[in-house]
């Protein structure tokens, strides 16, 4: 629900949609409104998810503000268009109730679909409560729409964890959501008065230069995500971090966990229990899993000792992805923390403080990371 | 220079020369002649295929149009998206949308998105040019494939007589999908898409263009011989001529069956088709009766219930 309030204020013009557990509640919160005439938004019950990306693309090409949201399947079979968009630099949002990924078939949460879908030049933020799923969407389309960005953004939140939880939000008021969030306005549309291309063959002697123009985009990204967190605490009184890091008890911490989503509501709790036990520890939220901020993440561990990473999805056959990038941001370093691993919380599986506390133990003793069933 | 104009049709190019398709490529003067009936306040859509290819080798277009290409088999799924934000901007008036999309983008892998767009009424323009194969990644078998074509997926053999299925009836489908205007065509006549195209657009409701584009790749003629091969494709009856509007078909050029010039006449220029035995033949020319006949069964009849 906070998610389609952030969509109304965001005055969506066009929102493609096809039902998928969890994501369903978004899309009715949506109908509901336009059937009840709350906004003026244009929706199309498209017959896949497939269908829903491609009419969003259409849809943005036209010069319209347009959203979607899926899960877990729903998303994977959007997987084709995903690059087709950032490919094309169309900027759009787009919210996804994290769920794992069959099979077996299962409808609870864990991040292996937005994570399998990590490198087609999408920004992922990743949220933590229902607040911040709200102010993530409208921030999202700042983001995306900004010039110098013009990239699609997925707004990750957890299936039912954070999709179907009530707890009290603040609404922003319409007004000042207009100040911090314009009109969009793009550079190029599909207008019969003045005709251009979109999607044409590229062959290889310029395929590569579009490809280095999205990933220097989407890192010229992070500068934008950082000011529109700012920008948005001006207006609104509420920040995430930076924007890309969101730093627990860190400032003297010699111990840290990494995740992502909802978890870290539950890794606060270990770090204040430890904190009162007088040890240094401390919780870094990741909001952003592309752009990767190695940079920052560098910066906010270079007094720690050990970090455990906490995946909620596998690369069969290696490891945890976050683990994987955590290590190599700190590959060139001299001085680095100890890092472990954790996978959990898969298909639904509670991550309990006991899990958080385990894997933080086992990285103050330097013991290699395992699955937390 | 003086240039020649065919009585009727506009003046108006929005698709430049200079592209890469082949020579003799039916295709691409299909596509001329559409949007050359559709004018200047058009949106066109491509699925992928020879056409996407053959037109926008970056820098280059040949659309003087604002065009979209996506995927293979979202076309209609993004024209569905521009009919929304368009209508959502206020900018939907007098403002045509075009889909095209080969067999396979139609027939095959974006059936499912071209029914949900008709089934959701989207106004737009869907033109299918049927060259009866993938001609583009090297002329395979689609479901538009007419019937003992010989293909790279089904090559006529020692035990196969290469694609052994009929074609799958599209214009019917799309018929029972209660659209009001559906019809068929051929490069042997510009005017004759001229006409038709003009009065889909003037329709509010989605309309479905299918034209029979012969391929020089796949089908295997002498290049000049597509248009001649296109007008026998109707006289032969392998190609009927017709509109479907408000559920009720029309021959655009009917061909009495005492008419009818043989198959043979149609099928023996192509090298798809050199493996035919008499045999072969005489099943071929008994499918086209069957079908024509069906037709002509339904003609002039409320045959489908009209939705939109």
């Amino acid at each position: 629900m906070s998610v389609a309030q952030a969509v109304k204020l965001a005055k969506v013009n066009v929102f493609p949609m096809y039902p998928i557990t969890p994501a369903t509640h978004i899309a009715e919160e949506i109908s509901k409104m336009v059937a009840n005439g709350e906004i003026n938004t244009e929706v199309i019950t498209v017959e896949s998810e497939h269908s829903a990306l491609s009419a969003a693309m259409g849809s943005i090409a036209s010069g319209a503000r347009t959203f979607t949201t899926t899960s877990s399947q729903g998303l994977a079979l959007m997987f084709e268009i995903l690059p087709i968009i950032s490919g094309n630099r169309l900027p759009m949002v787009m919210a996804v109730a994290n769920r794992a990924l069959s099979a077996p078939i299962n409808i609870w949460n864990d991040h292996s679909d937005a994570v399998s879908c990590r490198d087609q030049g999408w920004i992922q933020l990743w949220v933590e409560s229902s607040q911040e799923a709200l102010d993530a969407t409208i921030q999202a389309f700042k983001i995306s729409e900004d010039l110098s960005v013009q990239l699609p953004v997925m707004v990750n939140l957890d299936g039912f964890t954070l999709s179907h939880v009530f707890e009290p939000v603040d609404v922003p008021e319409q007004k000042k959501v207009d100040s911090f969030l314009p009109e969009f306005a793009p550079v190029n549309i599909l207008d019969p008065k003045n005709p251009k291309t979109f999607g044409p063959i590229a062959f290889p002697n310029v395929y590569m230069e579009f490809r280095k123009d999205l990933d220097d985009a989407m890192l010229a990204s992070e500068a934008v995500i950082e000011k529109a967190n700012k920008d948005f605490a001006k207006i609104f009184n509420r920040s995430y971090g930076d924007g890309l890091l969101d730093l627990y008890k860190m400032e003297d911490a010699e111990f840290a966990i990494i995740g992502m989503g909802s978890l870290c509501g539950t890794a606060r709790s270990v770090i204040d229990k430890l904190r009162k036990e007088k040890k240094k520890v401390g919780l870094i939220r990741l909001r952003t899993l592309r752009p990767f901020p190695k940079a920052r993440l560098l910066k906010a561990c270079k007094n720690l000792k050990a970090l455990a990473v906490i995946d909620r999805h596998v690369s069969y056959g290696f490891e945890g992805p976050l683990l994987t990038d955590v290590r190599s941001a700190f590959f060139e370093e001299k001085k680095r923390p100890f890092i472990n691993g954790f996978i959990a919380g898969l298909g639904g599986r509670d991550i309990t403080e006991q899990h958080l506390q385990k894997a933080l133990e086992l990285a103050m003793q330097e013991k290699q990371g395992e699955w937390l069933f | 220079m003086v240039v020649l104009t065919i009585n009727g049709l506009e003046e108006f190019e929005g698709f430049a020369s200079g592209h890469n398709a082949c020579s003799g490529c039916l295709e691409a003067l299909v596509l001329r002649h559409v949007i050359k009936a559709s004018g200047p306040n058009t949106i066109a859509v491509s699925a992928t295929g020879c056409m996407e290819v053959i037109s926008t080798g970056f820098p280059q277009t040949s659309w003087q149009i604002p065009w979209i290409h996506s995927a293979f088999e979202n076309a209609s799924a993004v024209a569905s998206g521009i009919d929304a934000a368009l209508k959502a901007l206020g900018k939907r008036e007098n403002v045509n949308i075009i889909v095209f999309g080969g067999d396979g983008a139609t027939f095959d892998i974006g059936f499912q998105s071209l029914s949900g767009a008709m089934e959701r009424g989207h106004k737009f323009l869907y033109i299918v040019t049927d060259n009866e194969a993938y001609a583009n990644t090297g002329v395979q078998r689609s479901s538009a494939t007419f019937p003992f074509a010989n293909t790279t997926t089904t090559p006529a053999g020692k035990k196969s007589s290469g694609k052994l299925e009929p074609k799958k009836p599209l214009d019917l489908i799309m018929a029972a999908h209660g659209i009001p205007y559906i019809a068929t065509a051929t490069p042997a006549n510009a005017l004759d898409i001229s006409r038709k195209v003009k009065k889909a657009l003037s329709i509010n409701a989605p309309t479905l263009l299918h034209v029979l584009s012969p391929c020089v790749k796949s089908w295997g003629y002498a290049g000049p011989n597509g248009v001649d091969l296109a007008r026998l494709a109707i006289q032969t009856r392998v190609f009927p001529l017709m509109e479907i509007e408000k559920g009720v078909l029309t021959f655009t050029q009917k061909v009495e069956k005492q008419n009818a010039r043989p198959v043979e006449e149609y099928l023996m220029p192509q090298n798809r088709f050199k493996h035919l035995t008499p045999d072969l033949t005489r099943k071929i020319q008994e499918y086209v009766n069957a079908r024509y006949e069906f037709l002509e069964s339904i003609e002039g009849k409320k045959a489908f219930d009209v939705l939109y």
